[in-house]
């Protein structure tokens, strides 16, 4: 064989193997989440959505044509394992970075993934997270900015509170949403009769039950993780508080239902996202989970999900695996169910990341949460 | 004033399954120098073990009667032959720190065998509320603190008031001459270790109602007791109940008059204060002990 020829046969073994190798790499994806710690609901939820939406778009020939593959570090709830675990996650260059879930720990991640150039889609809800000018982070729910105004207005118009005790987790989470509602009841002249922080990880709440009773508020507005919630609901039912119960999406999750029991019935609350919303696609997708994992999940079981299908419906798009150029693609990007069922309703990310999306505001009862009334997408 | 009536019966509520805590601690140490730094673990346990057993299809007063076999078995005979007799040989600090291998080895197991996840616990006290003088007081709260008393009464009388009782107290106060006069010494302090088990699955299962079944909920638990047994008195059952009952009240009344972020700290400045002016606690007597 001359030399020329060889070369060329050479040539063209190495760039098919190359080509070859590119196309059929699996995509891969870091996942750092509350696998351990207080939030552990949270985490495990996360975790549990993202594997289950690995599993389906794998088995229907992943995304153009490449399997996805995850990797799961435990943040511990600690914003500063949090950090090392998403560090150690981006040094292995992945395709998007998902989770953390709680706040905090996003805030003290945030800056690695953006100085990386690598998008970040995570759970966390606080307000200023979406606020500065990070161009690489992206909600999979509302922020407080969003959710908190319904809040205001349902105490306002429907419950029709004039004095309302807060009590709140002292987290970045918490201290974001106490922020926002209380500059809301202000708007509405809508006095504050008490002003509560309580503790990550707090055990009892028979204090702050009994400040409650002492102030004897029109409603009670609980923004605490899951399982504070939980356990302040039993202890509001054991000291025989009867104002109506508010909160915002933790309050009337799927876990604190479980964990608090009889105690939870009548808790009120504005969510983004619940297993038991009236559509088709997220009832479709309950059924799922709840075959793969025998248990209900909460909303972020539906973020975990939904993030998994941001990467696909925005990758798809491009019509190609670049993880320089996802950010500036899902700035902007409006995901209709109708054409990719997986994100389950349609929803429109801005520029800051943020969702636009619609809600519900539901009702414990017996149990179960019940609808109330569907608040529709904004555009 | 109903919400210091609110606040001091809530106080009491936890401040007597701590004390039941303490009581386990003062009697180990008493009769082995064993100081337990699992003893928040070993309440976190049974809860799990009733929970599996429920899981495995029993009723709930069944799966109860089976976590506490097998807290018995665990916590009481395993502790003592496996973990304690070995190391105490060895001096009072190298099972000190046994135990707190120990305790995070029950963590980490229950986290891997259950779940990092809360999981929730029926109660073995009714919901409700009863009225008291027009005041509605929650019947689990009274329910949880007469369970406590019954427990600790029932204790104190078992030790004060029967041969065996008065035979434990011996084999603590001076097992050299309590093995001379014919006390089973070593038969005693696994009575100890037996009732500390029996004492840790009832703080269990008051307790875990309130908190949840999760895998670090010992931690606050050991910590509150332990400080409650050296606030009260190391070496005194009785000391054991008052420093429980006080730090239990002191904890809520600080949560309501102080901060919720500083609670935590109020007992251990009550521990300071107690350790400079009176070392030997509240109802502690210097170098002696006794059960």
């Amino acid at each position: 064989m001359k030399p020329a020829i060889l070369a060329s046969v050479l040539l063209a073994t190495v760039l098919t193997g190359a080509a070859f190798a590119q196309s059929g790499a699996p995509i891969k994806l870091a996942n750092v989440a509350e696998l351990s710690g207080g939030g552990a609901t949270v985490g495990t939820n996360w975790k549990n959505g993202i594997d289950l939406a690995i599993e389906e778009i794998n088995a229907k020939g992943g995304v153009l044509g490449r399997k996805l593959e995850v990797t799961h570090a435990d943040s511990q709830s600690n914003p500063g394992v949090a950090r090392a675990q998403v560090q150690k996650a981006l040094d292995s260059e992945p395709y998007v970075l998902l989770g953390p879930g709680y706040s905090g720990s996003v805030k003290v991640t945030a800056p690695l993934a953006a100085e990386a150039g690598i998008a970040q889609i995570m759970g966390g809800e606080a307000a200023e997270l979406t606020r500065g000018d990070n161009k690489f982070l992206f909600r999979t729910s509302f922020g407080q900015q969003s959710s908190m105004p319904k809040v205001a207005k349902y105490i306002n118009d429907d419950i029709k509170a004039k004095s309302v005790a807060i009590v709140w987790v002292n987290n970045d989470f918490g201290k974001g949403g106490r922020d926002v509602i209380t500059g809301e009841f202000a708007r509405y002249g809508i006095k504050v009769a008490a002003d509560l922080s309580t503790e990550a990880g707090q055990a009892d709440f028979a204090a702050d039950v009994s400040k409650i009773k002492a102030a004897a508020p029109d409603a009670v507005f609980i923004y605490l993780n899951e399982e504070e919630s939980a356990r302040i609901l039993k202890e509001l039912k054991r000291q025989s508080v009867t104002a109506p119960l508010i909160g915002e999406t933790t309050l009337v999750g799927q876990k604190v239902v479980e964990l608090a029991g009889d105690a939870a019935n009548g808790a009120r609350g504005h969510v983004g996202l619940t297993t038991d919303a009236p559509v088709e696609l997220v009832k479709a997708f309950r059924e799922k989970f709840v075959k793969k994992y025998n248990y209900v999940p909460d909303h972020n079981g539906i973020k975990g999900y939904l993030a998994i299908y941001m990467i696909k419906a925005t990758t798809e798009k491009m019509g190609k695996v670049d993880a320089k150029a996802f950010a500036d693609n899902l700035h902007g990007l409006t995901i209709k169910a109708a054409n990719e069922p997986g994100i389950l309703m349609d929803v429109t990310f801005d520029q800051k990341g943020d969702i636009d999306r619609q809600g519900f505001l539901v009702e414990i009862v017996e149990g179960k949460q019940v609808i109330k009334q569907v608040l529709p997408k904004l555009n | 004033m109903s919400n210091l009536l609110d606040l001091l019966l809530a106080g009491l509520a936890t401040g007597a399954i701590y004390a039941i805590v303490a009581v386990g601690f003062t009697l180990l140490w008493q009769t082995s120098q064993t100081i337990n730094f699992a003893q928040g673990e070993f309440v976190m346990l049974p809860a799990f073990l009733v929970l599996a057993a429920m899981h495995a299809g029993a009723p709930f007063w069944f799966a109860i009667l089976i976590g506490m076999l097998l807290s018995l078995l665990l916590l009481g005979l395993g502790f003592k032959m496996l973990l304690v007799d070995p190391m105490l040989r060895h001096g009072v600090l190298p099972l000190a720190i046994a135990t707190m291998a120990l305790a995070i080895g029950i963590k980490e197991a229950v986290k891997q065998f259950f779940s990092a996840e809360a999981s929730p616990f029926p109660s073995v006290v009714p919901a409700g509320d009863i009225q008291v003088f027009g005041h509605a007081v929650s019947l689990q709260s009274l329910g949880v603190l007469a369970l406590a008393i019954l427990a600790v009464v029932g204790l104190t009388a078992f030790l004060n008031r029967t041969s065996i009782g008065h035979q434990m107290q011996a084999a603590a106060q001076n097992p050299t001459v309590a093995r001379i006069i014919g006390v089973p010494v070593e038969r005693m302090i696994l009575l100890t270790f037996l009732i500390n088990a029996f004492l840790v699955v009832l703080a269990s299962l008051l307790i875990t109602p309130i908190y949840l079944a999760k895998f670090s909920s010992g931690e606050v638990l050991g910590q509150a007791a332990f400080i409650a047994a050296i606030v009260g008195g190391f070496n005194q059952v009785r000391g054991a109940i008052v420093g429980g009952l006080l730090i239990g009240i002191v904890d809520n009344l600080a949560a309501a008059y102080v901060s919720t972020q500083y609670r935590a700290a109020v007992p251990l400045i009550l521990l300071i204060v107690i350790v400079l002016f009176r070392p030997q606690g509240i109802l502690g007597r210097a170098e002696e002990r006794t059960i």
